[in-house]
């Protein structure tokens, strides 16, 4: 379903964009002020991170906004209500983007079960391996939605080919090692490794780590199906505000 | 990986995909290693003419009079190079690294010991060394910092989430995922992703070995009780490792802080709020909120100040093949001024909470029955704690007339 959306997208749009946003950064209110902005500006999928405390793969900018929005009293519960009025108000896939422990806490299969009682399509939670998630696999899958797994550039080809059996509506290929939100060269070596993605899956390519601006974006095109902006819109917020964040956007298309 | 380390529903590799190859790679070659029947050899002659090991059992003839109960042995890890066990773990992983040709080693320190420790083996085998500390440990463990930077390492102040040793933890895998290729990551302790909880209770368990033929080669018999702290549970898991019969029984003592009701305490596996997650790539005890959240812990002991546990020891104290106890900050500052006027040693604060414990027990024991602590390490690096923790007031005139001579 959510792999079909894309793939009818891609007939209009060169390439799609996803955001991300960490939900109750600044506040709740502000998160929902960007969501709006955001696909005002024509963003196709959004990735709304619920906050944890340990955020191993983030950098310091999503880092610090897990921190903030935790220390302003979020909570997983505030979060599914968040992500329902989002999807119920807005035409675009959103997805979840969290930490395995916010779901083991709350049960799995009732994770799942709420996520697709809201409306959510997919997850991705990036201290997951599939080896470790039999259960959530089984319960995304029961509920149809979609579990999202990640490509790195150290993933050899076999594992390349188990991730994307274990995987639907989109695989995410990391573009360089490292956490989000630090620089990425975007030359010939992810060209090169992104066309390795692209023989390994069938499945659409989104990319994401580094993916700041226009250029980079464009570099992507024809290489991959989703370029996703995560800490980089965090940061032009932090800095020039919230409704910052729909120009933002429609300068990177 | 084919083995992913589960110890009954404890343990697991929940690792970021960029590093499952770094996973697979220290696997092979830390399962090449145990194989190697030179290996064990070679790591007890590096111990052995680096860091006084065998160390020594110390038989307690003061605290035993003064009890009037069991007979008490202390197992003097204190003695290691850099003054506790961390030495065993780091020097075994530094010729794991050596075999890999990995050029780089990061670690995570809390007490500081872990941080000594590697910067010390990154000397002696020529690595680049980064350390990384919560803010709160470095203010509190300043000398250790100042030896860390003496020996050529670089110390990163960590100061994101609760500034201590979990939070250095993430750091170091941040690190970790960046530069893999020449780094390897010396975690400290048996927690973590797999394969860390075995292969650091592997290098421990030299602790254990010593300590088992130790007893027998004195007394002809094995202890009743054997105890140590639990931070993340290394050392405890160095001991334990040599007393695996039934008639021994195994206690781990954590961190009671201000007392398990506080809210501010270390204790895992005796506080009714913690409960089973996971985080920091490995499933066990934690203290959490309901939502996952990770808290906050307290602990007079740096070294003890941490979330998580050794997946081992949740199996452990889930089967009852452990019994968990745990000490508070008061009750760790007055076993420790005991063992200083009783017997002249000085444990580390962690080491402290073993004794504490066995304090409390040894009176109820017989004459016939022998106990062992595990001093895991050394008090000295805790001089400016335990002195404010005592008040003493001739150290507190001296400390101000040496920041006088630093304005002048």
């Amino acid at each position: 379903m959510l792999e079909n959306y894309i793939k009818e997208r891609l007939k209009s749009k060169e390439i799609l964009l996803m955001t991300h946003i960490v939900m109750g950064y600044p506040s709740f209110d502000d998160s929902m002020a960007m969501v709006e902005q955001m696909v005002e500006a024509g963003v196709d999928l959004m990735e709304l991170q619920i906050p944890f405390s340990e955020p191993m793969a983030d950098g310091p900018v999503i880092l610090g906004a897990n921190q903030k929005a935790l220390d302003r009293g979020a909570r997983v519960e505030r979060c599914f209500e968040f992500a329902q009025e989002a999807a119920a108000r807005f035409d675009i896939p959103f997805l979840f983007m969290t930490y395995y422990n916010i779901l083991f806490k709350y049960g799995v299969e009732n994770f799942a079960a709420r996520m697709a009682a809201i409306g959510l399509k997919g997850a991705i939670v990036p201290d997951l391996p599939p080896e470790e998630g039999k259960d959530y696999i089984a319960a995304m899958e029961k509920e149809g939605l979609c579990p999202i797994h990640i490509f790195s550039p150290t993933t050899t080809d076999q594992r390349m080919a188990y991730l994307s059996s274990q995987t639907q509506g989109f695989v995410y290929c990391m573009a360089r090692k490292g956490v989000t939100g630090k620089e990425t060269q975007f030359a010939s070596d992810l060209g090169e490794y992104l066309a390795r993605c692209r023989k390994m899956t069938e499945l659409p390519l989104a990319v994401g780590f580094g993916v700041k601006d226009r250029s980079d974006v464009e570099f992507l095109k024809g290489k991959a199906d989703i370029a996703v902006v995560g800490s980089q819109t965090i940061r032009v917020v932090d800095e020039e505000g919230i409704m910052a964040a729909g120009q933002f956007v429609k300068n990177l298309a | 990986m084919i083995d992913r380390g589960y110890y009954g529903t404890f343990g697991g590799a929940f690792v970021p995909e960029i590093l499952t190859v770094t996973f697979d790679e220290l696997e092979a070659e830390f399962r090449k290693l145990k194989k190697d029947p030179g290996f064990w050899q070679e790591y007890s002659d590096l111990m052995a003419s680096y860091s006084c090991r065998p160390t020594p059992l110390t038989y307690a003839e003061n605290l035993t009079h003064y009890f009037q109960g069991a007979k008490i042995y202390i197992k003097r890890e204190d003695l290691n190079h850099t003054g506790a066990h961390k030495a065993n773990n780091v020097m075994g992983q530094g010729l794991l690294v050596k075999r890999m040709g990995k050029t780089r080693v990061i670690a995570e320190t809390g007490a500081g010991q872990h941080g000594v420790a590697t910067a010390t083996m990154a000397a002696k085998f020529g690595f680049d060394c980064t350390i990384y500390m919560g803010e709160v440990d470095v203010k509190r463990q300043r000398p250790n910092v100042f030896w860390m930077e003496q020996m050529g390492a670089t110390v990163v102040p960590v100061t994101d989430g609760t500034r201590i040793l979990k939070d250095a933890i993430n750091e170091a895998f941040r690190d970790w995922v960046s530069h893999m290729d020449t780094t390897h990551y010396v975690l400290g302790t048996a927690c973590g992703p797999h394969p860390f909880p075995e292969m650091v209770s592997y290098f421990q368990s030299i602790i254990g070995k010593e300590a088992r033929k130790q007893i027998l080669e004195t007394e002809s018999r094995l202890p009743t009780r054997v105890y140590a702290c639990v931070g993340g549970g290394s050392n405890a898991m160095g001991i334990f490792s040599g007393f695996p019969d039934d008639g021994v029984e195994c206690v781990g003592v954590e961190a009671a802080g201000h007392g398990l009701s506080s809210g501010k305490h270390a204790s895992r596996l005796c506080a009714d709020d913690a409960s089973v997650g996971v985080a920091q790539g490995y499933k066990t005890y934690f203290l959490q909120d309901s939502d996952g959240q990770m808290k906050e812990t307290h602990s007079i002991a740096a070294g003890l100040d941490y979330v998580g546990v050794s997946p081992i020891l949740s199996q452990m104290h889930d089967q009852g093949k452990a019994r968990f106890e745990a000490a508070t900050d008061v009750e760790v500052i007055e076993a420790l001024k005991l063992t200083m006027v009783k017997e002249g040693i000085i444990p580390a604060l962690e080491s402290a909470h073993a004794f504490a414990q066995a304090f409390k027990e040894a009176p109820t024991l017989s004459k016939d029955d022998i106990i062992i602590i595990n001093q895991s390490g050394r008090g000295d690096k805790d001089i400016f704690t335990i002195a404010d923790a005592i008040g003493d007031p001739s150290w507190k005139q001296f400390i101000m007339e040496k920041a006088g001579e630093y304005h002048a």
